[in-house]
């Protein structure tokens, strides 16, 4: 799915775009019966497991403070941090390249595997990847990639799009996956069952004979250490590392937003991400490399894509401390209903909703910073304390504005009228009393079941009740004791 | 102690019950109440539909209704919350630092019901009597926001005759969101449906919250499926005693 050449479009910024409307997406996912028990089962059980791991930390909030102001720190400083990794991978060996855009970036890795003459290649579980549609772009360029991280090769087997950032394939049950592995994966054993060990073991005899011949891998990072030029990556099935050792070629695709100034800021992460992300107390495998090791060849591709037009934005620029916990996700109402493909992009939920737009602009995501209550849940558990429902109320006006600038809105001119008359107590007790023309609506029952226009959205599911005789503030203006 | 009543725009023309029961509460308390009325509303749809610059001629006839006033009580906690974390900073990214401060200064003021009744007055025993099954939704404002914390249950636990029931999932946005439930209805109807399942499965015949406009939605949903409970605000639970209503 690419939706380059969309009209309206910024050029190159990959898989972040909405394709439908957001409430129509949501809505058609909320049909999908199987959908709605899968994502309520796998996000309620990750909720539970999340709160135990980080109520295990007495310092969590101390952490979590930690955590955003290292952030902070890094986004002021970007450019003197991100030379600095340059400089350092640079000297241990490491090729470091800029791409300011998805096209730019899917260009450098495919002319850096056909650089090594090979035609397949590994890749470890990366979203920055997928941000820029990196698989699609190198198989049009006719190199064959293998996802190696079980959900996304369940994904990327099922010809499918990830709808979480953690968990690519949540929307499967297991029941899904064994029949896409039966379906897709040729050396699939015969009458495989859908037990979750049986399939761990059937990826596991596809993936392993990928690694023994691959010469190239592709990944993302976690984090980068400017001070030492360290990449780092922390997953939890041992894959990204067979895909970082084994290979001659390493090519790492990086967000710009990745770096950290030193070492020791890892102590910091290493607690943060993986209670906030599978809430484990430390995630299985961590590999740290530093330059080109072992005679592997190693090429670092630093990614904008929308990231510096973010920094830009002050009230928007905290969306770039994100560490793609995902714990956000988990929590958010909205998004155990919608699904995560319903955000048209590969960063949903409420980190997406916040992020999508600002990478894209807002024009081309003009329904995410609307897809959400507000109900702050997300902030609570935010690792690095990203206040998501204020930055959305922020979004939200960029919005209006950038519709405002281009065409006359209903809802524009009603939320004039509207504040013209609240911003005045005489206009506001004249509006009041005219409301009570709605009582007509209401005769019969003392409830009012359909409205007109947009406020047909309301009664669709709910009633309203019937518009009272006296307003609160005639009551209390007439003596108050009835 | 003197305080003034905010009375929000949904309780001044739809349901003034709540207000009425509110200054019932707090006039049986002894507090001589004042009600500007100057008021109209807290500009929060405003903000939080992407109208910010609009809101503010909001908020300052807000400023001018409120700003003789040491103590302001307000039956909402979404309200509240728009005065105590939106105001100020709305009125200096207008470039009004003189209602900024105003502004900062109402909100350090303000108070939700529940919040004024258990640390500004420091009862939760208000005399009240309400002989039926309740189950008390934590609004997510209230919770997130105000971190009123167990204020509201206290306050209902101390209720005669009450027989209180615990919510399952109380926690759970109840898929209001304000514009929210118009913008997105399909999402906004199936958070609404399990929220409605969660309070049936309690038994209770009123649900209640500290929010009209949250009850709103619920209880538009209830009364939809012709259940036989009703929502009603914190409010008038209090306000009910032994001999009236």
């Amino acid at each position: 799915m690419t939706f380059l050449g969309m009209p309206g479009a910024p050029p190159g910024v990959g898989q972040l775009r909405q394709a439908e409307p957001f409430p129509t997406a949501a809505a058609r996912a909320l049909e999908d019966s199987q959908l709605r028990r899968n994502l309520r089962h796998a996000t309620s059980a990750i909720r539970g497991k999340r709160a135990a791991a980080v109520a295990e930390v007495p310092d969590w909030e101390e952490l979590r403070a930690a955590g955003a102001a290292i952030k902070d720190d890094v986004l002021a400083h970007l450019d003197r941090y991100l030379v600095q990794l340059e400089d350092q991978v640079t000297a241990r060996g490491g090729t470091v390249h800029w791409a300011g855009d998805a096209c730019e970036a899917s260009q450098i890795v495919i002319g850096l595997v056909g650089a090594t003459g090979e035609s397949k290649v590994v890749k470890v579980k990366s979203m920055a990847t997928q941000e820029i549609g990196l698989n699609d772009a190198l198989a049009a360029a006719g190199i064959e990639v293998t996802e190696t991280d079980l959900a996304e090769l369940i994904v990327q087997l099922g010809r499918d799009t990830p709808s979480h950032i953690l968990v690519p394939a949540i929307h499967r049950n297991r029941e899904q996956i064994r029949d896409i592995f039966t379906r897709e994966m040729p050396d699939a054993p015969r009458g495989l069952s859908d037990q979750p060990a049986a399939l761990a073991e059937a990826a596991r005899a596809h993936l392993r004979r990928k690694f023994l011949s691959a010469k190239v891998a592709i990944s993302g990072a976690n984090f980068a250490v400017a001070e030492t030029g360290t990449l780092v990556v922390v997953e939890s099935e041992g894959n990204g590392r067979m895909c970082l050792t084994l290979p001659r070629t390493l090519i790492t695709v990086m967000g710009i937003e990745k770096v950290l100034p030193a070492w020791r800021d890892l102590e910091v992460f290493l607690q943060l991400l993986p209670r906030s992300s599978t809430a484990e107390r430390m995630n299985p495998y961590t590999s740290m490399w530093t330059g080109a090791v072992e005679g592997q060849d190693f090429h670092l591709v630093l990614l904008d894509n929308g990231r510096t037009a973010t920094l830009a934005d002050p009230r928007g620029r905290a969306a770039l401390r994100c560490i793609r916990c995902s714990a956000c996700l988990n929590v958010c109402p909205v998004y155990e209903r919608a699904g995560g493909h319903a955000y048209g992009s590969v960063y949903p939920g409420p980190i997406g909703a916040v992020l999508s737009p600002q990478l894209t602009g807002v024009a081309d995501n003009p329904d995410l910073p609307f897809a959400s209550t507000l109900c702050g849940a997300c902030y609570d558990v935010c690792p690095v304390a990203i206040d998501i429902p204020a930055m959305l109320i922020h979004l939200r006006s960029r919005v209006v504005d950038d519709k405002r600038a281009h065409q006359r809105t209903a809802e524009a001119a009603a939320m004039r009228l509207l504040a013209w008359t609240m911003s005045d107590s005489r206009r506001w007790s004249r509006a009041l009393r005219l409301g009570r023309a709605g009582r007509l609506l209401g005769r019969h029952g003392n409830r009012i079941s359909s409205l007109p226009g947009p406020l047909a959205a309301w009664t669709a599911s709910r009633d309203l009740p019937r518009p009272p005789r006296q307003t609160f503030r005639d009551w209390w203006r007439t003596g108050h004791r009835e | 102690m003197k305080a003034a009543l905010f009375i929000t725009c949904l309780a001044d023309g739809l349901v003034p019950e709540v207000a009425q029961a509110t200054v019932r509460v707090l006039e049986r308390l002894g507090v001589t109440l004042d009600i500007p009325l100057e008021q109209t509303c807290c500009g929060q749809m405003h903000v939080n539909t992407g109208y910010p610059r609009e809101a503010v001629p909001l908020i300052r006839n807000h400023v001018a209704a409120f700003e003789q006033y040491d103590a302001i009580v307000a039956p909402s906690g979404s309200c509240t919350a728009a005065i105590r974390h939106q105001h100020a900073d709305l009125a200096a990214a207008a470039g009004d630092p003189a209602l900024a401060a105003a502004a900062a200064a109402i909100a350090a003021r303000t108070w939700e019901l529940s919040q004024f009744l258990v640390d500004v007055l420091r009862v939760t025993d208000v005399g009240a009597f309400f002989p039926h099954r309740v189950t008390y939704h934590p609004t997510c404002h209230s919770l997130r926001l105000l971190r009123v914390g167990d204020r509201p249950l206290q306050l209902l636990r101390a209720v005669g005759g009450i027989d209180l029931a615990e919510l399952p999932d109380a926690d759970q946005c109840c898929g209001f969101g304000g514009t929210f439930a118009l913008k997105n209805p399909a999402v906004s109807a199936a958070m609404l449906a399990d929220k409605m399942a969660a309070i049936r499965a309690t038994g209770a015949t009123v649900v209640t919250a500290g929010d009209a406009s949250c009850l709103l939605h619920i209880g538009g949903g209830l009364s939809r499926l012709s259940t036989a409970v009703g929502a009603r605000h914190l409010a008038e639970i209090l306000a009910a005693t032994r001999s009236g209503r």
